[in-house]
């Protein structure tokens, strides 16, 4: 056989090579990352994740605006916790998905989901004034020159303010007690009508206790009642344990297919492993970059799209391989396998396309995780497989580095 | 060249007895469902030091709702290999959040080495399980209309029933050994089974697509040996793309089992494992066959037809 050898093409191979490894260098690093990385589900990393559904009690109504000032609500208590990334979002038309992938500890979970309280103004004869819903603002504020202690300013919406005024001239003088669910958290007596929707709770206030009132009033001014559907909770050491021996056992893996393709289709399962590589270094960025959080289910969507993405490499070689036995060199070989291969993978990739599509519109929660990932597991696939497989064959064989059937696995 | 079409019945026959054997265990046992499906509460602490199972029933004691619980004792290994502390798992049915802190609170008192991190506590509340359950349905029903239609117009209509009989086959084998085992399943074994469905989906289309190109080139219409031919061309790949997945399936499968010991993670890879076994098996002895049953029940009738 007659020996090509292009050395331009050598050195785009090489220079190709070695981009995937750095790529892929930085891909594994950034993904190794708890802090910067993929945004891990609390399946494999701890974190909570809490469901609720929002009842209609008396004359509360649950609609779009209730839920979003109950995410409104949510959020501001969660914030004050510092809490980092919280996940706080309306599912369906009376629920709210609250995911904290980043707890530091146990406990500060506990107090956030515990505090799902309903805030209530009760007059001195039991009947309810206002709730929480027509509260629009709560803070502690201080003016030394006319009070010498800091005061907590509330301001109603137009309804609130309506009703507010009504219950400050039937109980004037008397004590309007401020629930948080069943505990009372401030009793202040009405000195003035308050026609504006503008009060002020004033007492012999040290600033941080006007501060924890306000916040306690901030935080309880769910606008609904809140009902946990669903509460999950996973300590980060155990989550943790299992993301490490799941991408222990990943890498382990994985080295083993590499060294089969290897040892199955020699040159071309070198090249296959790079294209492998690339594939995985792809997918890491996409999930780093695009806003998704990888779960359990997620991770077997990532296994099925390695699957996937072997298979293509396996399709292309066998095709390769069938060319050559039927006597073709290998560069025609090459060509008209690549072009027979093509319309498999394409059709087998598409097909799982369209359930992953299916999946995503009409499923929620970990389904639609499990079809995010194989998506863009797919779509690289697809990509590395017809793209970066073709073109690393091609300067292999133009360099001289591929010069006969040997080197893809064939014995002629 | 294997003679595969020559051994259909074989197969037929093997997989009617598995399909009968699996919906005969459904029917009558079911599947053994964790508190994804049914509502619960899945509680799970590590004591740190060797808590009897007299101890840990007297904590539990106190709360009522929880009579008639069970409580599993796991053993994980850290990454050198040894025995970490035991763990304890808890079910019992939904406790609201001040129960679910009070129990908590009973083992930190009782079991002052619990650490404070590594512990679960997962409550469900029945309406979420049947809603899962619905919804995995209708996408997988949605799912193979939109498939049937794609495959009908990329190949035909017959290529399309014999791929969706072969994927409704492998997920009522996968989950009849499920009913068999009675493993208990939650979330991730619907991802199993959705991984399943993809890869049956994607391992039959290749064999397909080798059947549409072959009949193009076929001399006569000999559907067998076309059928025949495409499977014995295909069968290094439908080997080596099992044989690299079941690679990392069984990594996943040791490093699960003997690192955490969770059931949940094993039996989501045990699923996996097991829908690769079928997919590609039915792919090869289920889905190609069919077809040429399919056309060649057609074609023997035309064939009927002109010698009349």
């Amino acid at each position: 056989m007659k020996k090509t050898s292009n050395p331009g093409s050598l050195l785009i191979l090489i220079v190709l090579c070695v981009l995937i490894i750095v790529s892929a260098y930085h891909a594994f690093q950034n993904a190794a990352d708890r802090e910067e990385g993929i945004r891990r589900g609390l399946d494999i990393a701890g974190g909570l994740y809490v469901l609720m559904e929002a009842v209609e009690t008396g004359d509360r109504e649950v609609d779009e605006d209730a839920i979003k000032r109950a995410i409104e609500v949510i959020r501001n208590r969660v914030d004050e916790l510092g809490v980092a990334e919280p996940v706080i979002a309306p599912q369906g038309d009376d629920r709210i998905r609250i995911e904290l992938p980043d707890l530091e500890d146990v406990e500060q979970a506990r107090e956030i989901i515990g505090r799902t309280a309903m805030l209530t103004f009760v007059g001195p004869d039991g009947e309810e004034i206002v709730t929480g819903a027509h509260l629009e603002r709560a803070r502690v504020e201080r003016q030394p020159e006319v009070l010498p202690h800091p005061f907590v300013s509330l301001e109603f919406d137009r309804e609130g303010a309506r009703r507010f005024a009504e219950a400050t001239q039937k109980y004037f003088g008397e004590p309007i007690a401020i629930y948080l669910d069943d505990t009372k958290i401030s009793e202040p007596v009405v000195r003035a009508v308050i026609t504006e929707g503008h009060a002020t709770i004033e007492g012999n206030f040290e600033f941080e206790e006007a501060a924890e009132l306000a916040l306690l009033l901030r935080s309880g001014a769910l606008p609904v009642e809140l009902r946990e559907l669903e509460s999950r909770l996973v300590g980060p050491t155990l989550g943790q344990r299992t993301e490490e021996i799941a991408a222990y056992a990943a890498a382990v893996g994985l080295i083993l297919v590499l060294l089969f393709m290897i040892l199955y289709y020699r040159l071309a399962g070198i090249i296959a492993g790079f294209a492998l590589v690339f594939y995985l270094s792809l997918v890491l960025w996409a999930l780093n970059y695009l806003p998704t959080t990888l779960t359990l289910p997620g991770i077997a969507g990532l296994i099925l799209s390695i699957g996937m993405a072997v298979d293509a490499n396996v399709i292309i070689f066998e095709r390769i391989k069938d060319e050559l036995r039927s006597g073709r060199t290998i560069r025609s070989a090459m060509e008209s396998g690549f072009n027979r291969a093509f319309r498999a993978i394409l059709d087998a990739n598409v097909t799982t396309l369209i359930v992953t599509v299916v999946l995503f519109i009409l499923a929620s929660g970990p389904v639609r995780g499990f079809a995010v990932t194989l998506f863009i597991g797919i779509v690289c696939s697809m990509f590395t497989a017809i793209v970066l497989t073709r073109a690393l064959l091609r300067l292999a064989f133009k360099s001289g580095v591929i010069q006969s059937g040997a080197y893809v696995g064939v014995k002629i | 060249m294997i003679d595969f079409i020559g051994n259909r019945r074989k197969a037929y026959l093997l997989s009617a007895a598995l399909i009968v054997a699996g919906l005969l265990s459904l029917a009558i046992f079911g599947l053994n469902l964790g508190i994804d499906f049914t509502g619960g509460t899945v509680l799970q602490f590590y004591v740190g030091e060797e808590a009897s199972l007299e101890e840990i029933e007297a904590a539990i004691e106190p709360f009522d709702e929880l009579e008639g619980a069970t409580v599993q004792v796991i053993q994980g290994r850290d990454l050198e290999g040894q025995p970490t502390d035991e763990g304890l798992i808890i079910r019992g049915p939904y406790m609201p959040q001040e129960r679910r802190d009070a129990l908590v609170d009973e083992f930190r008192d009782r079991f002052p080495g619990m650490t404070a991190d590594d512990l679960r506590i997962e409550s469900v509340g029945a309406v979420i399980g049947a809603e899962l359950t619905r919804q995995a349905l209708l996408s997988l029903f949605v799912a193979i209309l939109a498939m049937v239609a794609y495959i009908t117009f990329r190949f035909e209509f017959k290529f399309a029933v014999a791929t969706i009989t072969a994927l409704l086959h492998n997920i009522i084998i996968v989950l009849g050994i499920f009913s068999i085992l009675q493993m208990e399943i939650n979330v991730p074994f619907v991802a199993a089974i959705l991984t399943v469905f993809g890869y049956s989906v994607n391992d039959t289309i290749v064999i397909m697509d080798r059947i549409r190109e072959n009949i193009k080139h076929r001399k006569k219409g000999d559907y067998v040996e076309v059928v025949n031919q495409s499977i014995n061309q295909n069968l290094v790949r439908s080997i080596n793309t099992s044989l690299t997945t079941l690679l990392v399936l069984t990594a996943l499968l040791f490093g699960f089992h003997y690192f955490i010991g969770s059931l949940d993670l094993i039996v989501f890879v045990v699923a996996l494992i097991l829908g690769v076994f079928v997919g590609t098996y039915s792919s090869i002895f289920i889905a190609s066959p069919l077809w040429l049953n399919l056309q060649d029940y057609k074609f023997s009738l035309s064939r009927r037809r002109k010698a009349a």
